[in-house]
């Protein structure tokens, strides 16, 4: 099981995933939008995205859980 | 002279402007949104008018927030910085249409150069140099690599009506060239709400160097020479210098000469830069495209020449002549500026967050230009420029070692900036060489 938290504080500009989905090691989660920079969050290990704790326009401070693959 | 202006920005430039205004006697009046009630620059206006939300498409994008701010206020100009409105015709229209004036070019003008697919061929007519590219915009992927493969590789891939290295990349090949198109596209609808694209042929060893130019009433354009902004990261600058360590005086001429041209071409008035690509092997320039407003980096002419161009851009607006004598202008010395953004110093990604300390340098030749002091809150919703260390010196050693100690002693705590950087350039060969280009930073962090 793998947490993704973010590392910076960030709004959510998109979310690019599905709960339940079978994701890639690598594959794009979430797009992060921080100081017009556009941050992708990427899945850290192969498996099914359990948790995707944000939505688009929320604001994630730094260390907030944004998804778990397990 | 109008006797208020409304200034449609935040944080160093907004104070900046703020500051010449008053200076003039003329009423500043600033907005903000709702994440910038506790920066200086609101805090200095005379007043100070809430906009909305911190997102700017609710706040410094929103222009019918900023109009009913100056019809609240009275405010008799508006002056929109960089960035933001700075480039929206149609909001210079708008704001003419209120009676108010506009501090900045005609919207025509400002239309004709905003997209760059116009300009290049408007340039070319007027017999500015351009790169090999697209006259046309690019419609599709397969109708880019039909193109790429007549300008020749490697090619430049941009967003027509872009800015800010936003969506730019290049491609040395066509499966690059493909994908930089899908990224280009995407980015360019997202951030400038047109897809449209164009390409140019890109010149791995060139210099990014831009000339001052100031349109005044009667049609007449003065140049203010040039500036240095090769150092850049994401394409997009992080110091820049002035005089160009990189440009002969027979290649400046050649380069004020164009720049005039371009003003011309468009009928320009106020202050503008015409930014131009230096290629370091044939000591030759092209045209890359016209900013209609006052640029991040505009302090270094300041400092070399003595003339306070937020000053030029009021008279001029205001139908008065400049505050000098062209013939008079005299370029003293040297000056560099350094961006200090809230990044980390090795990947430059953005660090958000709380300034707890802030001390800023002193002394002969320095110039902060900060939008932020102690206890302010740096958020994610704008850009991560803290502030502009300018140095001034008589010559461009003298003007470097001012600058590294300057640097060493700019004190900002709470969030990363890129101020370790600038101390890493300082001491590199490279920059301290005068002889560097855009790919400076690259070679920096390889």
């Amino acid at each position: 099981m793998a947490e993704i938290r973010a590392e910076m504080v960030a709004n959510v500009w998109k979310v690019v995933a599905a709960e339940g989905e079978q994701v890639e090691d690598g594959a794009t989660l979430v797009i992060l939008e921080s100081m017009k920079m556009e941050i992708p969050v990427l899945a850290e290990n192969p498996g099914t995205l359990t948790t995707l704790a944000v939505a688009e326009g929320d604001v994630v401070q730094e260390g907030d859980l944004i998804a778990i693959v397990e | 002279m109008f006797e208020s202006v409304l200034v449609a920005n935040r944080g160093e430039i907004a104070r900046r402007v703020i500051a010449t205004a008053r200076r003039m006697g003329i009423e500043a009046v600033a907005v903000y949104s709702e994440a910038d009630a506790g920066l200086p620059y609101v805090r200095e206006a005379d007043r100070a008018v809430l906009l909305g939300p911190p997102p700017p498409a609710r706040s410094y994008l929103d222009t019918g927030a900023v109009l009913a701010a100056a019809r609240q206020s009275g405010a008799r100009a508006i002056h929109p910085g960089y960035g933001f409105l700075s480039e929206n015709a149609e909001f210079a229209r708008l704001v003419a249409a209120e009676g108010l004036i506009w501090v900045g070019p005609s919207p025509s003008a400002i239309e004709q150069m905003g997209d760059k697919i116009n300009a290049r061929n408007l340039m070319e007519r007027a017999g500015v140099p351009v790169a090999a590219g697209t006259a046309d915009p690019v419609t599709d992927a397969d109708d880019a690599a039909a193109w790429a493969r007549r300008i020749g590789y490697p090619v430049m891939v941009k967003a027509a009506a872009g800015g800010g290295g936003i969506g730019m990349s290049a491609a040395a090949g066509e499966p690059e060239l493909r994908a930089a198109f899908e990224v280009a596209r995407s980015r360019a609808e997202r951030f400038f709400g047109s897809p449209t694209i164009l390409l140019e042929r890109y010149l791995p060893r060139a210099r990014h160097v831009e000339i001052q130019i100031l349109g005044q009433r009667d049609g007449q354009i003065l140049t203010l020479g040039e500036r240095d902004c090769s150092v850049q990261r994401r394409h997009q600058k992080v110091a820049e210098e002035t005089p160009s360590p990189g440009v002969s005086p027979a290649l400046r001429e050649r380069m004020l000469q164009a720049a005039v041209r371009a003003g011309e071409a468009v009928g320009y008035r106020g202050a503008g830069t015409v930014e131009c690509l230096v290629d370091t092997e044939t000591d030759d320039f092209v045209f890359l495209e016209m900013n209609t407003r006052l640029q991040v980096e505009h302090p270094v002419t300041e400092m070399v020449t003595g003339i306070d161009l937020v000053e030029q851009q009021f008279l001029i607006a205001a139908g008065e002549a400049v505050s000098f004598e062209r013939e008079n202008v005299r370029y003293a010395g040297h000056a560099c500026e350094f961006r200090v953004y809230a990044e980390d110093p090795r990947r430059f990604m953005p660090s958000p967050g709380t300034i707890t300390e802030w001390a800023e340098p002193a002394g002969e030749g320095i110039r902060v230009d900060a939008g932020y002091e102690a206890g302010n809150q740096v958020t994610p919703f704008y850009d991560p420029l803290l502030a502009k260390l300018c140095v001034h010196g008589a010559t461009r050693p003298e003007v470097l070692s001012r600058a590294r100690d300057a640097v060493a002693s700019f004190r900002i705590v709470g969030l990363k900036t890129n101020l370790p950087f600038h101390a890493e350039l300082l001491d590199s060969a490279e920059f301290a060489s005068g002889s560097y280009d855009t790919s400076v930073v690259a070679r920096l962090r390889p």
